[in-house]
């Protein structure tokens, strides 16, 4: 058994136990509070920059799959949990998730009062620390923990998604896609994999760029709709991209999630902020302004719209019921509209799978 | 949308007595819509035959009816409050089969009465097997190959198609009495023949076994805006074969992805839509199988269920209670978590700990019975445990069990004897899967054998992990980081003392040396990520602890644990109730509790719940932080009690009656010294650790004798014995199951014939004593008073008796110190008054009796225990309130659930539950109690009489009545020529040995409508078991004792006047 340490830029450390690779990783603490799903929280570039704790206790009881990845690699930065379990056992395990951390170089603790951890994230706030399974003096740690950046001004977009234009057609494991109807130019600001799945399954061709694409460029790819991507850090940071989707804007229908509907905000001149500790989990309800219906939505972010910098012309088209933040937006006369929280779900329900079904309207009329 | 205003009036239907398959959930749940429905300006009126609820409490409707849960009454109670709406979701089974037989009936139309919550055709295509396969393949959803047969023929015909092995499931019965999994041709039609006949509508589901599938459950809610939320996902521990009541149960879901759970909860969504359950909540269960993840449904109940309570446990979700305003027309989004104060009500639990539930079972009680488990639920009670890893809250589940085990303690060694008996599943599954790997054992085998999921499997092999190292450790090496590691997964300090061959107070002194101690968490329905005000509490070993105690005046309570035959819902209500005085008196009150069915663990009955284990370590660890003034020992039953002396050694302060006077009165020896002081009676006795020298009382008694082991509750292996060889049987038997025990004296005492039995109870303050209700027993001394039907107040005992009753219960009262509640039991053998035992505590009865007689019993105790006077609270007056009432009370038994058990009565407790029958006299209040029960009376056809021979004189005039009552008698030839020499025309009928046409067949055939049946020696027992058997399968009435059979005919002649009418418990007068 390898010790490992959670250090916060507080003061306070946690000792537990070492799983996954060994080494020291510096994040943003963050915690999220769904009760499966880890695989696919370790691979949500959103992540990234970040050190999460799950609130649930027990995890890696089901293993990992290739299918449920939400990219190519692990995203977070550390992984916090009560208790591992190393030994799967589902059907669809193909190796454990300790040693699938172990592969992409992410250390994990366990052992940790993880709960303890939680109550302090939300009432003093989301807070830089380290995880080190390699250190052993715990005080140097807070140290180094004290000096990290918070997450604001952090731009952690550049230098994601692909060089090139890229056409997406991985499956989705529930057999081929629909023929596609539109073409779609998304881009990855950190994309979820589940999302470029989606549209593919709602019908789309999908051509994804990376963050520094220009609107010309985006056009000159011909397409019928352009998506924004959810993706890592302060979206006010992000240098260039709101100015882009500002021309984008009259041109073609607009759908944004999350960093994407900061941005897609930002582009209409409205004003993100940061939450004291984000909305991280699968059980927010939303609801619809328009319907009056409450979806239970994925959610994960730490920044958000503030509603009253929108202009006239954009409207808020879905609240949080917790706290009455933001959820969504569109705009009054064009078919741009976004949303904070995660319709592509995984983890989590699928109640806002209708928001790409609406996407494809939008690019259909 | 807000809450409706076209209705103003709203039935609840509760669930009837407790029964295996339907306990105290649903006094849970009606207690809480109850609360929700009045809060929201309602008039609510609520019927239910079960007096030991909280819900039947006159506070808690503004019109409440304890009445039969009938078709006939029910429409007596329509008819004279004329509700506007029925809300019949959560009351069980009962109250949804009954909503659909008023709307069948038309009563609902008549008196204008609207469903809310479900409406008939939702309740219907759920709850029609067929219907409820083709709703689900419309919608896609796959269903296990079946079909429903109404014949013996028609089954042949569908065995084809769905094959062998396969299940048998009767339609429209409580918690699958009558299925079962057959796997040969011969099992198949004997089971069908019985299915077909315990469903009411007399249809039996054929269906493809996916026994070894993995079994899961969603409790989902649904407003009339089709938000749809799922509260809480369930996976068993015991796969699909196993009735979910009776297998391990963990939430949330531990060995499913996240895709594989969004496609479950994609389908319960879909399936709440297209069966159309308007509003509320509903139970979806699903089998997955295990190799390739295809999924079926298995069943949808549209109503509040056993598994909404056990949710609303583990999440802190009031499900009952955000069901009650969904049906009077709020949405989700409109209600606030009430945990929170500040969220919405509409969003999904996230649990940050996990929760284990366990079932009790029964079966010590039923020697005959198969305690093979199967999808027809046989367990009695629950425990559930939190933790923050499975293995700490399995543990915890465990030990919270009250079977004497401190953990997973090891019991079998020889691996054939293991294997064979890990093949079938019973109640000792989990132990023995814990003996056969300390035998060696293979996680693989295991899986093989029991199909139990691998993930649980290595859990449990964790755990012997843990045993291992302690065991290796042992009393010397147990370091303070191990007794640490231990303490994390879940070991008590009982069971980490039998691994290292400390004492259990050795392990507690090193782990307080160490600063080894629980932090308490919060169930908060959120895992922390919002600020929760509901101290709803687990202990668990981490770093921090979230609720430091206050510094208010406060009292703990400690409850009653898992329902058990003997010791159930009464015991909940009396600590309630203490909660609820002791609140009112000004004091922050603490419950502490395992069992997730009862009132008491509902987050807001107490200021400070704690759901946790009733071991000592477990109540120590709290009392240490909580230092309470007081603690009440006495509402719990045995479970609280039997910590009396430990507590008190620890410097505990035990409020009431004292542990010392408790102890005079369990032990015998200075039991009898006290009677004697105080001149009274007790049949004569002795005790013996030997055969001979039971021999030897025998001798000096005479038979017939009345035999015990000491200590016991419910009369725990009781038995009359008639004469020597009997004797001599039950020695053996006894001394050869104390093997492994000190041997506590087995208890020889006369057996007191053909006397009347008397319970009192009563409340004392030390100095005054207020007699709450003399209440007697229908059937003679000899039947277990729990499963005895009484009256109250008596019906037959002369006014000097109950004078003498009294006064004697006053004198033990006064002499015992009680402060608090008081039960005497008396036999009177013809005008001589014996004391047969004296229980200084809460009784099954006392619930019994506030409702009789308008008396809180219990809030009373509870103030008299924090130091009020009686003179005070009730201004002096010490005797029986009169009610110009009779109340009769009779006992519900589980024999239908246990195939080849007798249904005779004894001195060994066997009824789960009771209900009660309210009327002016006495015959009324009887035939109300009956139907209530059961079957109900009949007022005409053919009554079948068979008695022994001491009864034969009895039964003429019991067979005189019938006859002038229009009944045609049938009898077996003995009793058949008692009642004609007297000039009864009677008919005579083969007993099944004479060979038919006999009475077994013409009871099966319907002709029977009567039974009265008395017998006595193996022989004649043996040889009559199958009629009484068969009267019960086919629900005719049937009576057991001649005193029984005399009550029934007076009620019948009750019945047959018009008599029964209903009367809420708010009008009747309270002197
Ligand atoms: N097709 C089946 N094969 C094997 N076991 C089954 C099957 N259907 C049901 N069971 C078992 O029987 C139990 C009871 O069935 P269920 O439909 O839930 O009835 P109930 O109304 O009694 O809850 C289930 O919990 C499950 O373990
Ligand atoms: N001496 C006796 N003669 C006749 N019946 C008795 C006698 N003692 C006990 N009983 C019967 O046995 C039942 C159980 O005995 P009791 O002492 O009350 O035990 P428990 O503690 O289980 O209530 C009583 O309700 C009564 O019917
Ligand atoms: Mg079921
Ligand atoms: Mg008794």
């Amino acid at each position: 058994m390898t010790k490992a340490y959670l250090a916060l830029a507080d003061g306070t450390v946690y000792e537990g136990e070492a799983f996954g690779a060994d080494g020291e990783r510096a994040g943003e603490v963050v915690f999220t509070t769904p009760m499966a799903g880890y695989q696919e929280v370790a691979t949500d570039p959103s992540y990234r920059g970040q050190i999460v704790c799950m609130t649930y206790p027990l995890i890696g009881n089901y293993g990992v799959n290739a299918l449920d990845a939400e990219a190519a690699r692990v995203h977070v930065e550390g992984f916090v949990v009560r208790e591992y379990t190393a030994r799967p056992s589902s059907w669809r395990a193909e190796g454990s998730f300790g040693d699938y951390l172990r592969r992409h170089g992410v250390p994990g603790i366990q052992g940790i009062d993880t709960r303890a951890l939680t109550r302090k994230l939300r009432t003093v706030g989301t807070m830089p620390g380290i995880l080190s399974t390699t250190a052993d003096d715990p005080a140097a740690l807070v140290a180094r923990a004290r000096a990290l950046p918070g997450m604001s001004g952090q731009d952690l977009v550049t230098g994601l998604g692909p060089e090139a234009p890229v056409e997406f057609d991985e499956p989705d494991g529930l057999g081929p896609y629909p023929p596609a109807r539109r073409h779609v130019v998304a881009y990855d600001l950190g994309m979820k994999t589940s999302i470029l799945r989606q549209l593919r399954r709602a019908g789309c061709r999908v051509t994804v760029v990376g963050p520094r694409t220009t609107a010309d460029e985006v056009l000159r790819l011909d397409p019928d709709g352009v998506f924004l991507s959810n993706g890592p850090g302060d979206p006010a940071a992000v240098p260039g991209i709101a100015e882009e989707v500002r021309r984008l804007v009259e041109a073609r229908p607009i759908f944004g999630i999350c960093l994407g509907h900061q941005i897609l905000a930002r582009a209409f001149g409205a004003r993100t902020y940061k939450l004291k500790f984000g909305h991280r989990g699968v059980n927010q309800p939303v609801k619809d302004l328009a319907t009056g219906r409450v979806e239970i939505t994925t959610h994960n972010h730490g920044f958000a719209v503030d509603p009253q910098s929108l202009p006239d012309d954009v409207t808020v088209t879905h609240v949080n019921l917790n706290d009455r933040t933001c959820e969504g937006l569109a705009h009054r006369r064009l078919p741009v509209f976004s949303v904070q929280y995660h319709p592509e779900a995984a983890a989590g329900p699928h109640d806002a799978r209708y928001l790409f079904e609406r996407f494809m309207k939008a690019m259909e009329r | 949308m807000p809450k409706r205003t076209d209705i103003r009036s709203i039935l609840l239907i509760g669930s009837g007595p407790i029964v295996i398959g339907q306990a105290c959930e649903f006094d849970y749940s009606g207690t809480q819509a109850c609360k929700a429905l009045r809060e929201e300006g309602y008039r609510v009126i609520l019927v239910n035959s079960n007096p030991a609820t909280i819900m039947t409490d006159p506070e808690f409707a503004d019109r409440t009816y304890i009445e039969p849960l009938t078709v006939e009454m029910v429409a007596k109670v329509i008819e004279a409050e004329r509700p506007d709406a029925l809300l019949p979701t959560l009351g069980g089974q009962t109250a949804l089969n009954l909503a659909v037989r008023l709307a069948e009936t038309g009563i609902l139309d008549r008196y204008g009465v609207k469903l809310i919550g479900a409406s008939i055709e939702a309740i219907q295509k759920a709850e029609n097997r067929q219907r409820f396969k083709d709703a689900m393949s419309r919608i896609g959803l796959a269903v296990p190959a079946s079909g429903i047969c109404h014949s013996l023929q028609e089954a042949r015909e569908l065995l084809a198609i769905v094959g062998l092995p396969a299940i048998i499931r009767p339609s429209f019965t409580l918690g699958g009495t009558g299925g079962g999994v057959v796997e040969t041709r011969e099992e198949f039609e004997a089971k069908v023949a019985w299915g077909l006949s315990a469903s009411p509508t007399h249809e039996v589901l054929i269906e493809q076994s996916i026994a070894g599938w993995k079994e899961f459950e969603l409790e989902v809610m649904r407003d009339q805006a089709d938000n749809v939320v799922v509260i809480c996902s369930i996976e068993n521990f015991d796969p699909m074969g196993v009735h979910t009541g009776d297998s391990i149960t963990v939430a949330p879901i531990q060995t499913l992805s996240d895709r594989e759970y969004q496609r479950m909860r994609d389908a319960a969504i879909a399936i709440i839509r297209e069966i159309g359950v308007d509003t509320g909540g509903s139970n979806i269960q699903f089998a997955v199988n295990p190799a390739n993840g295809d999924m079926v449904v298995i069943e949808m109940n549209p109503r509040v269920s056993r598994s909404s309570a056990l949710a609303s446990k583990a999440t802190g979700y009031p499900i009952a209670k955000i069901a009650a305003k969904l049906a009077v027309g709020y949405r989700l989004d409109e209600l606030t978590n009430d945990i929170t104060g500040t969220t919405s009500a509409c969003f999904e639990p996230t649990l940050d700990y996990v929760v284990v539930k366990v079932p009790r079972f029964a079966f010590e009680k039923f020697p005959a019975a198969d305690p093979t488990l199967g999808p027809s639920m046989k367990s009695v009670g629950e425990v559930m445990a939190i933790g923050r890893t499975f293995k700490e809250a399995f543990q915890k589940a465990l030990r919270s069990l009250e079977n004497g085990r401190t953990g997973l303690d090891p019991r079998y060694t020889d691996v054939d004897e293991i294997r064979r008996k890990l093949r079938t599943p019973t109640d000792e599954r989990p132990w023995l899967i814990a003996d056969a790997m300390r035998q060696g054992i293979s996680i693989d085998e295991l899986h093989e054998l029991t199909r139990i999921d691998r993930w649980f499997l290595d859990q449990i092999a964790e755990i012997l992990d843990m045993e291992g190292r302690l065991a290796q450790a042992g009393k010397w090496g147990l370091s303070p980081e191990l007794l640490r590691a231990a303490k994390r997964e879940g070991f008590s300090d009982a069971a980490i003392a039998r691994l290292t061959g400390l004492s259990g107070a050795d392990v507690r002194a090193r782990r307080l040396e160490a600063g080894i101690r629980p932090t308490y968490k919060m169930v908060d329905t959120c895992a922390a990520e919002f600020e929760a005000r509901t101290p709803y509490l687990y202990s668990t070993y981490e770093s921090e602890d979230e609720a430091p105690p206050t510094g208010r005046r406060k009292v703990v309570i400690l409850g009653s644990g898992p329902n058990r035959i003997g010791q159930g819902i009464e015991f909940d209500y009396c600590c309630v109730h203490g909660v609820l005085a002791l609140r009112e008196a000004g004091f922050e009150t603490i419950m502490v509790n395992c069992n997730p069915e009862t009132v008491s663990t509902d987050y807001d009955t107490s200021d400070r719940l704690y759901f946790e284990p009733l071991t000592l370590e477990d109540v120590l660890e709290i009392l240490d932080r909580e230092r309470p003034e007081g603690v009440i020992l006495q509402f719990g039953g045995q479970t609280p009690l039997k910590l009396a002396k430990a507590l008190e050694a620890h410097g505990v302060p035990v409020w009431g009656t004292s542990p010392e006077a408790i102890d005079i009165a369990e032990d015998r020896e200075r039991f009898r010294t006290l009677i004697e002081e105080l001149g009274l009676r007790q049949p004569p006795s002795g005790a013996a650790r030997t055969a001979a020298e039971a021999e030897a009382i025998a001798e000096r008694l005479g038979f017939p004798l009345l035999l015990r082991p000491s200590y016991v509750l419910g009369g725990r292996a009781m038995e009359i014995v008639p004469g020597l060889p009997k004797l001599q049987d039950y020695m053996q038997r006894a001394l050869s199951e104390a093997v492994d025990r000190p041997v506590l004296p087995i208890l020889v005492d006369k057996y007191l014939e053909s006397a009347i039995e008397v319970d009192v109870d009563a409340v004392a303050d030390g100095e005054d004593v207020l007699i709450g209700g003399v209440l007697e027993h229908i059937e003679e001394a000899g039947v277990h008073s729990g499963d005895a039907a009484c009256s109250l107040p008596p019906h037959s005992l002369p006014e000097p008796i109950v004078e003498t009753l009294m006064a004697q219960t006053r004198a033990l009262a006064r002499a015992l110190r009680v402060v608090g509640l008081i039960n005497v039991q008396f036999a009177v053998q013809g005008g001589t008054v014996y004391v047969l035992e004296v229980n200084p505590r809460a009784s099954r009865t006392v619930p019994f009796v506030a409702k009789a007689t308008g008396r809180p019993l219990a809030k009373l105790a509870a103030r008299v225990m924090a130091g009020e006077r009686l003179r005070d609270l009730t201004g002096g007056a010490f005797a029986p309130r009169p009610t110009g009432m009779v109340a009769v009370k009779e006992a519900v038994l589980p024999f239908a659930r246990f195939s080849g058990v007798d249904v005779l009565l004894g001195p060994e407790m066997k009824s789960t539950g009771e209900v009660m029958g309210l009327a002016p006299t006495f015959e009324a209040a009887f035939a109300k109690a009956q139907a209530g029960a059961g079957p109900g009376l009949p007022i005409g056809g053919r009554a079948f009489l068979s008695v022994r021979d001491v009864d034969k004189g009895a039964i003429v005039s019991i067979g005189k009545s019938l006859y002038d009552m229009g009944f045609e008698l049938i009898a077996t030839r003995g009793t058949a020529a008692a009642l004609a020499a007297a000039g009864l025309p009677v008919e005579r009928i083969n007993k099944v040995l004479e060979g038919p046409p006999h009475i077994v067949g013409a009871i099966e055939a319907g002709q029977v409508a009567l039974v009265i049946n008395t017998t006595e020696g193996d022989r004649s027992i043996a040889d009559s078991y199958t009629i009484r058997r068969s009267a019960l399968l086919f629900q005719v009435p049937y009576f057991t004792t001649i005193a029984g059979a005399r009550a029934a005919v007076s009620a019948i002649g009750a019945l047959r006047r018009g008599e029964l009418a209903v009367r809420p418990l708010q009008d009747i007068p309270v002197a």
